[in-house]
């Protein structure tokens, strides 16, 4: 029973950090149907700003608490830039091109980023784990947690929440999901669908930064971290459904519980259960799990 | 007509050559010829992380040792016995590979390096994998190859090359080291866990060190074995797997970012704090997260490298001189490209000494089977792999940053016998065989 919440707790850590990983990447997807390749990119010029950031405040000896307010507002604003950059220098001349093709696209953007964070910040790794003991810890039957990891659990409610909220419950919100429907009949209705689809993969790009910035901490931040957490990420919303947010939270609480399970209990199946979860939901829901097949248009 | 004909063919005959001489001139510019030819310079290939989590630790501090002892084997400015100009009085001609990418690219990198710059010799390879995938494609293309860091010891257990070499040592004796180590510090051992890597490397590294302590202190329990895959980040959960299990010891061949990271996330949890950790290649982090290494940790660098490096002239010429130019010390990986290529100095210099001219590659690689030389850790003997892999004493002691710099205290030093195989004999079945009556003098 003790080991069960103890399991419970790191699949809920693992399953929130992947989910604000994921959320970002599935939103761009259900918008914009474009599969982000450079989502990881996000993710690690997220990690590297966070890192700088806190590398430079505590150099300057200002108070420890107020780096968390700058790091994480450092990551996410990199991320809405790079986002903008991104949308308004290469993707707003793509659209309406082939999914296969934006998968391409964004590859390129992936390598291009890949090395403007080299030119940017050398190929040395970069710590920040001040903030990362700051919080300090609880003991939770007998085994010690970092607040921290368990304030992650926080932020991917509250990510989740507003997306719920922005989606549901404002006027924007049922404009974006108007788009998802059916983007030809959004635009007919005069929405305005270039303005949505910047408001969003600016929003993705945040989400995929946010997640870099707030596991800087118990990281060493060096090239190539962005290439790592992109598979995961696509695991996760291939298990919920492509374009589903609640899917992505499912498909992250899914695989953060059941790889925390293996580590406990058959370590050595740690790295199969990721991909042998998605193999199980896919042979079951080839769609994943909250999307319902749909007529393909001609 | 017949005359028009002939000059048409005439006129289509220059293109053809004027087309080919620039297709030759192409040729020659992109695939330049051997540097041998020219008589003055000897090629040489070297391959190291430049990007990617191994970089920062490992394949830049490498490249760096590169770039100084390169510059002074050229100028022949290093200390005696090798104050002479370049490798059989050539100048080196350096060509830098970046090792990221996986075997299959570093596959075709080789290739590159072998047949378009037709180098005479590579030095290269930090990932046991990409060793691994490289020596049997050095073998069938006749490139003289010095793997300087990977440490799997499949590589001349499995096959036996002419022209592959190893002048680090394996992997089995950090681990063999490491057992002798944790049992030296606490005889009354009762239960270990690991955390490594899921691939050759850390699955290899577990298997000795687990094996070992079985074979020294038969009844030392096995709480857990954790392998998460390599370059995860994130240990949230294998932290408190190892917390639940509570063994005594913490073994670790993680490496680089992976170590890193472990480090970071097991001291905001205090794992390391009730748990002593046993870090094989912990050497590399302990100038650059000098306040997040548990105090006592067990801390290990592949051999007498760094911090356990002998005080003789070399190792003090090289520590001065990489301190000078790159501002921090050297780690092992840098010690081991500094001794990968004075290896080859030796062997080349010996090989031309006994031709009395510049040697060829069957010459130098006869020269390099089991040779012994000097190195700034030290003596280094190619006793095993038929010549092939070389072998060094261990060295294992515990961290302290009691007075705000990182040192090691504890320090013990096992000669090379007792920490590896005979030649001829695998690790494992050494290990579970012999081991014990190994004695360590």
């Amino acid at each position: 029973m003790d080991n069960l919440l103890v399991i419970l707790i790191d699949g809920l850590v693992y399953s929130s950090w992947l989910f604000i990983v994921a959320a970002g990447l599935t939103l761009v997807y259900g918008v914009m149907k474009i599969l982000n390749m450079a989502h990881g990119s996000l993710y690690a010029i997220g990690a590297y700003t966070a890192a700088s950031l806190v590398g430079w405040y505590f150099n300057g000896g200002y108070p420890p608490w107020g780096s968390f307010a700058l790091f994480i507002g450092g990551a996410v604003l990199a991320g809405m830039l790079t986002g903008l950059l991104i949308e308004r220098g290469l993707l707003r001349w793509m659209y309406g091109r082939d999914e296969v093709v934006m998968i391409l696209v964004t590859y390129g953007v992936l390598l291009i980023l890949e090395d403007a964070t080299k030119l940017l910040w050398g190929v040395d790794a970069y710590f920040a784990y001040q903030p990362y003991g700051l919080l300090g810890r609880v003991k939770l039957r007998g085994i010690t947690f970092t607040v921290y990891d368990l304030m992650l659990i926080a932020v991917a409610g509250l990510v989740g929440f507003a997306l719920w909220y922005a989606l549901n419950r404002t006027r924007q919100g049922k404009l974006l999901r108007a788009v998802i429907h059916d983007r030809e009949v959004s635009l007919a209705m005069g929405i305005n669908v270039n303005r949505v689809f910047i408001v969003t993969f600016v929003i993705g790009s945040a989400l995929g930064a946010l997640a870099g910035g707030v596991t800087a901490p118990a990281l060493s931040v060096a090239p190539g971290i962005g290439i790592e957490i992109i598979i995961l990420a696509f695991a996760v919303v291939v298990i919920g459904g492509l374009g589903s947010v609640g899917g992505a939270a499912v498909g992250a609480l899914l695989v953060g519980i059941c790889r925390a399970v293996a580590v406990h209990t058959y370590p050595q199946f740690e790295l199969f259960v990721i991909y042998g979860v998605m193999a199980a939901v896919l042979a079951v829901r080839p769609q994943g799990l909250f999307i319902t097949a749909a007529a393909r248009k001609i | 007509m017949v005359c028009r004909r002939s000059t048409n063919r005439l006129k289509v005959s220059w293109h053809s050559v004027l087309v080919a001489s620039l297709l030759v001139a192409l040729i020659g510019a992109v695939n330049p010829a051997p540097a041998q030819a020219e008589g003055e310079t000897f090629s040489l290939g070297l391959v190291t992380f430049l990007s990617g989590g191994a970089a920062g630790p490992f394949g830049i501090p490498a490249r760096n040792a590169a770039e100084l002892v390169v510059e002074a084997i050229n100028a022949g400015t290093l200390p005696a016995p090798y104050n002479t100009k370049g490798v059989a009085g050539l100048t080196i001609d350096p060509t830098v590979i970046d090792e990221a990418g996986g075997g299959t690219k570093q596959v075709g990198e080789f290739r590159n390096l072998a047949q378009r710059k037709n180098v005479d010799a590579v030095i290269g390879y930090i990932s046991s994998g990409d060793c691994l995938a490289i020596a049997p494609v050095a073998e069938e293309l006749g490139v003289l190859t010095i793997f300087f860091d990977c440490g799997t010891p499949r590589i001349f257990e499995d096959s036996s090359f002419k022209y592959v070499f190893r002048t680090g040592p394996t992997s089995t004796m950090d681990n063999v080291g490491a057992a002798r180590y944790v049992l030296d510090l606490n005889p009354g051992l009762k239960s270990v866990a690991g955390i490594n890597q899921n691939y050759a490397w850390g699955q290899d590294s577990w298997n000795d060190f687990r094996d070992s302590l079985q074979a020294l202190k038969p009844g030392v329990e096995i709480k857990t074995e954790q392998f998460p895959k390599i370059y995860a980040g994130q240990y949230g959960s294998e932290i408190s797997a190892l917390m639940v299990n509570k063994p005594e010891v913490i073994h670790s061949s993680f490496w680089g970012g992976d170590m890193e990271g472990l480090v970071l996330q097991g001291a905001a949890r205090g794992l390391f704090d009730d748990h002593k950790g046993v870090f094989t290649c912990g050497e590399t982090a302990m100038f650059r997260l000098s306040d997040q290494i548990a105090e006592g940790a067990i801390i290990g660098g592949r051999g007498p490298f760094g911090v356990y490096a002998p005080d003789n002239a070399l190792n003090q010429w090289f520590r001065k001189s990489y301190i000078d130019r790159f501002g921090t010390p050297p780690t092992y990986p840098s010690y081991k490209m500094a001794q990968a290529l004075l290896g080859l100095k030796a062997a080349a210099d010996k090989a031309a000494a006994a031709k009395n001219g510049k040697p060829n590659k069957d010459e130098i690689a006869a020269a390099l089977t089991g040779l012994e030389f000097e190195a700034p850790s030290g003596t280094v003997r190619m006793a095993l792999g038929k010549g092939h892999q070389a072998v060094q004493e261990m060295v294992y002691g515990q961290y302290t940053y009691k007075n705000n710099k990182p040192e090691v205290y504890n320090v013990k030093r096992y000669p090379a016998e007792c920490v590896n195989p005979p030649d001829g004999v695998t690790s494992s079945e050494w290990i579970k065989s012999s081991l014990k009556q190994t004695m360590c003098k």
